[in-house]
């Protein structure tokens, strides 16, 4: 079972929330700041494995991580999940982020959390892995925007995509930070896995 | 209506939307909490207006605020408004929204009950899966309960998407509602097979999560998995299963047996590593004896550990520790890599390596092993990881009772050396292993004696900055040792300054207070020593340098302290007067301190059995009532009347005698190393006490590395040490050789290859390690750590026994009249209202049942096909390697079987054992053996091995039996009674193959014969000839028993109900012992032992229609008892006649 999705960024910035067990809010804040702190800590090129103690609430979850430029991707597991299944499957969501975003970058993530969820919940459904692959994924989720879009299709769309226009203009081109296609992470196993 | 919306959309105009308002936090860093809650305010406005637009939009910047930490839980009820709005968009908001903050906790949910069953009747796909999302977070037992059906009905939706998200959430609603899984349960077996590798994959992972807590109970479904794991491709559901079947072979060893084969194919062909390391994983598992298996595993995970990717190299480590648990051996031969390891900049490769380490000692490479470590600490930069190393050089070492090391002074060196670590918080560790080594190896007294007076004369150096730092802890011991072992001391006077120091007045209270208590015991065995050689006046100096300097302790702030060095002040100016009126005092000083203190075992307290009639609860005194009032009698309700004659009987102790008591145990403490005293941080009071504060406290500056001056420095003994045993291994050598010429030409090359073994490492000096004290008697541990509080526990349910009627998942039906609108229609389901339309239900039910049944059947036959295809399969391979000598045993086996019981039929139960002949003629045999089908009640599973004894072929075999009323041979639709099963092979000479048939039976209570014929055209060279070949089957009652294993309790709720019925029988001459016997009742006729005690057995059984059978065994000198007690009178008395018959042929 994974315990808990969270994304956050280099300064502990949390990005995307998602605990499967029900914590108080205060709680979720102090594990996000406790994991950050875990993490921080750790060089690159060292393993993407942590054991984290008590943190969770048992000996038996462990951190997976991934770093990708400015961001982190941590996921809490128990001993149920293989970590370099976890592993490819952090490498998984943000390939798909990548792919529903057009060249991901944290901004992306900021300012759509929603849909970073509707993501998320294609791939993870209640601390169990629902998809592993990328593009059933991807369609899923485009889909479902399309469906979206038909419904906002009639009269009550026009006036707020213009203002959304009007917003934009006076905005300074968004600095895209995250790059995917060129940090070129190494996996190990990808290829062969899925 | 159009002018409504464009109104609605105007207004939005103004709102911010999610982008806005993350634009305006960021914008507002300094401010940032005022401004969100300027946005909270504005959104409980949104929240008010009636356009579902604003609201779902106001709900989207909760949810957002949520991710920052922001509580909004009290915007519930809007977002249930939301996720009840018809649009997708709104919905899929809302029930993001929903999932991120409601729980159990949230009182509204109850609200959500009918909105969800109609998203997840939707027509549209992505409304259900939205709901189905959204409910895996926030499932709540109410909401399992009245959902838990619709979300079965969803496991068959057309759509993969959905199928695999039913499939997915069913785990949390069995976790939320327990009584759900065995309604469920087929279902969710069925979606083992869908068509979709997706909900195939869901299937796994959530049978995987139920068996992962309470393995036993999915056994069964192990051949199933079996061929999953042989079919599968999908690498997700490869690991997943390879990780139960890890869980289940504890259990059943046969099942790694079968495991090992295609685990090694997997592992020798796989290119995913990850798929690689769970099977290596499962390997270790499984294989708790094979030597080959563990050295491959070994040898993968070399590859791993040697691996430039860190995670491999970490997972490496982590599978090899447990490898080490059962092959130490294998591992141990790659110490070079592992120690390779604790160079790794990684810290938590050199934590996994560390671990490692603890199990790859011996006597002969500890030493080595603890030098490295020890370089390592000197390197080590974080404190926590130089306390890990400190606190593993210490395990290591300690482990197994001292097991491997060969020589203590090195050890109490290596002590003495880790006690230079600056700011470690294990200080009491190092100080307890001294205590323990001092106190249980004699030999070694004198050198640890030696040591620690050094540390005490060189106290200033470890103790040098007492603020946080735990190290000095170890003079306590220090202290200690010199005292208790004060005979061993060379240079007492010494060690007794060093101990009278005023820079000892800075260490901790209780440290103090076991110097001052050792002190004397130090000054008693000068003294004697003194007196001894007549020095009357070094005797009287001792005497008086202890007057000096003890009422510096006198002013200690600690009470311990204080009190402990006035009385010995006092004790010694008594001596110094005697001393002066020249009376020789040191034999009575010293018999102060007589008798040998003796190590305790940890547990030993905890041991002593209560004396009988000793009430431990009971009060001695009675406890001063609180208020006046009568009603509060002791809590004792049993005995209440010996109590209080033991209460006036009471002699009332004095307060003099209770402090004459506490004293003495205090001093017992004191003197006793194990007592475990508080030692509160004593700094803060040293500032108050005008005494102390005008002994200077010399701060050393301590930028020089430590170097204790005169300490032996434990690497020459690891010099030492080798060459020791390399001349033991010259003497040994040399007495081979002799040996070898003796005894020339029988021994060969064998011993040039000898190497050193652990046997050959004799220890350096005789160790004569003190075992622990125990009490006598002392009653077996009772180590019972289930949490009572495991939520899984719930699930821990049988999912073999048959459904029963009543279990059902609750049905919502359409609004009745009688149901009561909204949140009351969630309660319970409506079976005990009325009566009329509950009997139409149950009809509808028993036709949807039918169906259902039909269904398992033929899934029932399938599967049994396919593991019997699985287990040809296996055979084939089996075959390649046994080759014809373990078959050629069989037959010979067999044949004597069938030569001797030909016509007398015997039946047996379980699984894999070879079944017995029951007719054979000189061209063929036929062997059977039955077993209750455990997912039918009314079928038994029959299977035959039919095997070819003649030298030709036979083929169109043809099974036919008689049916009885009660039992019949379940054939193909469409044929009649008459007609035979054909046996779907054909035998070549000298092969066995076996069939299954499956047989319907009404009543189980009593044994069944039926008569049957084989008929088989034998075909050779000469033509072929039409052959019969006659048998019968005996059913026996047991056969209608499966296994079932039954925890005591609620066997013993079983009995109490009271409805079963009892019968016995007692069986005369048996002379074999209980255990075979229970074997044999086990094995035979299907029990499983609850729970035993000497010669008397509980045992329990159940048949395949449910039927409870309980039997209580005794045996006497000679004889059994069995007492049984089953819900069928019949059924009982015919088992337990069986049971005589096998009983009797004991």
């Amino acid at each position: 079972m994974i315990n808990a999705v969270l994304v956050f960024n280099n300064h502990g910035k949390p990005r995307l929330v998602r605990f499967y067990q029900h914590l108080a809010e205060e709680v979720q804040q102090q594990l996000i700041r406790e994991t950050f702190h875990l993490v921080l800590k750790r060089d690159e090129h060292i393993c993407n494995f942590l054991e984290c103690g008590s943190l969770f609430g048992g000996a038996d979850y462990k951190l997976i991580y991934r770093h990708y430029a400015t961001l982190y991707f941590v996921f809490c597991v128990d001993s149920s999940e293989s970590e370099l299944g976890i592993l490819d499957l952090i490498q998984v969501f943000v390939e798909t982020l990548d792919k529903c975003f057009e060249n991901v970058c944290e901004l992306d993530l900021i300012f759509h959390m929603d849909k970073v969820h509707y993501i998320l919940q294609e791939v993870v459904i209640g601390g169990m892995v629902l998809e592993t692959n990328m593009n059933k994924i991807v369609a899923q989720v485009e889909a479902q925007s399309k469906l979206e879009k038909a419904e906002q299709g009639g009269l009550s769309a026009a006036p707020s995509r213009a203002v959304s226009a009007v917003k934009n203009i006076n905005l300074p081109e968004i600095p895209r930070n995250i790059n995917i296609g060129d940090i070129n992470i190494k996996v190990p196993s990808l290829s062969q896995f899925m | 209506m159009a002018l409504k919306m464009v109104k609605g959309s105007i207004d939005r105009m103004f709102d911010k939307n999610l982008q806005d308002l993350v634009r305006g936090i960021r914008n507002h860093k300094e401010d940032e909490a005022k401004y969100i809650s300027q946005c909270i305010d504005e959104i409980k406005q949104e929240l008010k207006q009636d356009n579902i637009a604003v609201k779902s939009n106001a709900v989207c910047k909760l949810t957002y605020l949520q991710m920052l930490g922001y509580d909004i839980s009290w915007a519930a009820f809007n977002i249930i408004e939301v996720m009840s709005a018809s649009k997708f968009t709104f919905k899929r908001i809302g029930y993001l929204a929903a999932s991120q903050c409601f729980h159990e906790g949230t009182d509204v949910i109850m609200l959500t009950t009918n909105q969800i069953r109609k998203d997840l009747s939707s027509p549209n796909q992505y409304d259900t899966g939205v709901a189905l999302t959204g409910l895996s977070c926030f499932v709540t037992p109410d909401l399992a309960r009245d959902l838990a059906n619709d979300i079965m009905t969803l496991m068959s939706h057309t759509k993969p998407y959905i199928r695999k998200k039913a499939v997915l959430i069913m785990y949390k609603v069995f976790l939320k509602y327990p009584e759900s899984l065995r309604p469920a349960f087929p279902r969710l077996k069925e979606k083992l097979e869908d068509p979709d590798p997706g909900v195939q994959s869901a299937a796994v992972n959530v049978i995987c999560e139920l068996a992962r807590r309470n393995p036993k109970n999915y056994l069964s479904l192990a051949p199933l998995f079996f061929k999953l794991m042989t079919s599968s491709t999908n690498n997700w559901v490869l690991i997943k299963i390879i990780k139960l079947f890890g869980a289940l072979t504890p259990l059943e060893p046969r099942l790694g047996k079968k495991l090992i084969e295609p685990l090694t194919n997997l592992i020798h062909s796989t290119s995913a590593m990850s798929l690689l390391y769970e099977c290596v994983n499962t390997v270790i598992a499984c294989n708790k004896h094979g030597l080959s298996f563990s050295q491959l595993c070994v040898q993968k995970l070399r590859i791993l550990i040697e691996d430039s990717d860190q995670n491999l190299k970490y997972l490496g480590l982590l599978a090899m520790s447990k490898i080490l648990k059962t092959h130490p051996k294998s591992v141990q031969s790659h110490k070079d890599l592992i120690l390779q390891c604790l160079d790794d900049k990684d810290e938590s490769i050199r934590l996994r390596a560390l671990d490692l380490l603890y199990g790859m000692v011996s006597k002969k490479n500890l030493m080595e092993i603890v030098k490295k470590l020890m370089i390592h600490v000197d390197k080590a930069e974080g404190t926590t990881y130089r306390d890990e190393l400190l606190t593993k050089i210490i395990d290591i070492c300690s482990q197994s009772n001292y097991q491997y090391i060969t020589n203590f002074e090195w050890y109490i060196s290596i002590l003495v050396e880790l006690t230079r670590l600056e700011g470690t918080r294990h200080g009491h560790l190092i100080a307890a292993q001294m205590l323990d080594v001092a106190i249980r190896v004699k030999a070694i007294r004198k050198f640890a004696v030696s040591q620690m007076a050094m540390l005490l004369d060189n106290a200033h150096l470890i103790a040098s900055n007492t603020q946080r730092n735990g190290i000095c802890e170890v003079l306590y011991a220090a202290a200690w040792i010199c005292g208790e072992f004060s005979e061993h001391l060379e240079e007492a006077n010494q060690t007794l300054e060093a101990m009278l120091r005023p820079k000892v007045t800075t260490l901790p209270g209780h440290i103090q207070a076991v110097y001052v208590q050792n002190m004397v015991k130090l000054y008693a065995s000068i003294l004697q020593q003194k007196e001894q050689s007549g020095e009357k006046e070094a005797a009287q100096e001792i005497t008086q340098l202890m007057i000096e300097r003890l009422p510096q302790f006198v002013q200690s702030a600690d009470l311990e302290v204080q009190e402990r060095a006035s009385c010995i002040l006092q004790l010694i100016k008594y001596i110094q007067k005697l001393q002066i009126k020249e009376v020789p005092v040191a034999e009575e000083v010293i018999a102060l301190f007589a008798g040998e203190l003796n190590p305790v075992a940890p547990k030993a307290q905890k041991k002593v059995p209560v004396p009988e009639g000793l009430d431990l609860d009971a009060w001695i005194n009675e406890p001063p009532s609180d208020s006046e009032s009568e009603d509060e009698k002791p809590k004792t309700i049993f005995h209440d009347e010996e109590q209080r004659h033991s209460r006036h009987r009471q002699p009332e102790i004095d307060e003099e005698e209770l402090a004459r008591r506490r004293e003495a145990r205090k001093q017992e403490q004191a003197n006793n190393p194990f007592y475990i005293k508080s030692s509160p941080s004593p700094q803060k009071r040293y500032q108050d006490t005008p005494g102390v504060e005008h002994i200077p406290v010399v701060q050393i500056d301590l930028s020089v590395p430590l170097k204790v001056p005169g300490m032996p420095m434990s690497d020459q003994y690891v010099k030492l040490e080798e060459e020791r045993r390399h001349k033991q291994k010259l003497e040994k050598d040399k007495k081979k050789k002799k040996q070898k010429k003796e005894k020339r030409g029988k021994h060969h090359r064998h011993n040039s290859l000898h190497t050193e073994s652990e046997e050959d490492i004799t220890p350096a000096h005789h160790v004569d390690i003190i075992t622990e004290e125990m009490p006598e008697n002392a009653l077996p541990s009772d180590e019972d750590d289930k949490d009572p509080n495991d939520p899984y526990k719930a699930l821990d349910i049988d999912l073999d026994k048959p459904l029963a009627d009543s279990e059902k998942l609750p049905v919502q039906r359409h609004r009745n009249a009688e149901t009561l609108k909204s949140p009351d229609s969630e309660a319970p389901p409506v079976e005990k209202s009325k009566k009329p339309k509950k009997k139409e239900k149950k009809h509808r039910e028993k036709e949807r049942d039918k169906g259902k049944k039909k269904e398992k059947e033929k899934k029932v036959v399938e599967e049994e096909e396919e593991k019997k295809k699985s287990s040809k399969h296996k055979k084939k391979k089996h075959k390649k390697e046994k080759e014809e000598k373990s078959k050629d045993k069989k037959k010979s086996k067999k044949k004597h079987h069938s030569e001797e019981e030909a016509t007398e039929s015997v039946q047996n139960g379980t699984l894999d054992d070879e079944p017995l002949p029951v007719s054979s003629c000189a061209l063929a045999a036929l062997t059977y053996d039955i077993q209750g089908n455990l997912q039918n009640d009314s079928q038994v599973t029959v299977s035959v091995i039919f095997e070819n004894k003649s030298t030709s072929f036979l083929k169109s075999m043809e099974l036919n039996v008689l049916d009885s009323l009660n039992t019949k041979m379940l054939r193909p639709e469409g044929s009649s009674v008459h007609d035979g099963i054909p046996v779907p092979f054909q035998l070549p000479p000298g092969i066995s193959n076996e069939a299954q048939f499956v047989f319907t039976l009404q009543s189980i209570v009593m044994a069944q014969k039926l008569k049957g014929t084989l008929s088989f055209i034998v075909k050779n060279d000469e033509g072929s000839t039409h052959e019969k070949l006659d048998f019968k089957l005996h059913f026996s009652c047991a056969s209608y028993l499966i296994t079932t294993p039954c925890y005591s309790d609620a066997f013993a709720k079983l009995l109490e109900s009271g409805d079963l019925h009892m019968s016995s029988i007692k069986v005369d001459g048996i002379s074999i012992s209980f255990q075979h016997l229970l074997a044999k009742i086990c094995f035979h006729h299907h029990f499983s032992v609850v729970e035993r005690v000497d010669s008397c057995a509980s045992m329990y059984s159940r048949s395949i229609q449910g039927h409870h059978v309980c039997l209580l065994v005794k045996k006497g000198e000679n004889s059994v008892s069995i007492d049984g007690k089953c819900s069928d009178s019949t059924l009982l008395s015919n088992l337990l006649d069986e049971m005589k018959e096998t009983l009797s042929k004991c």
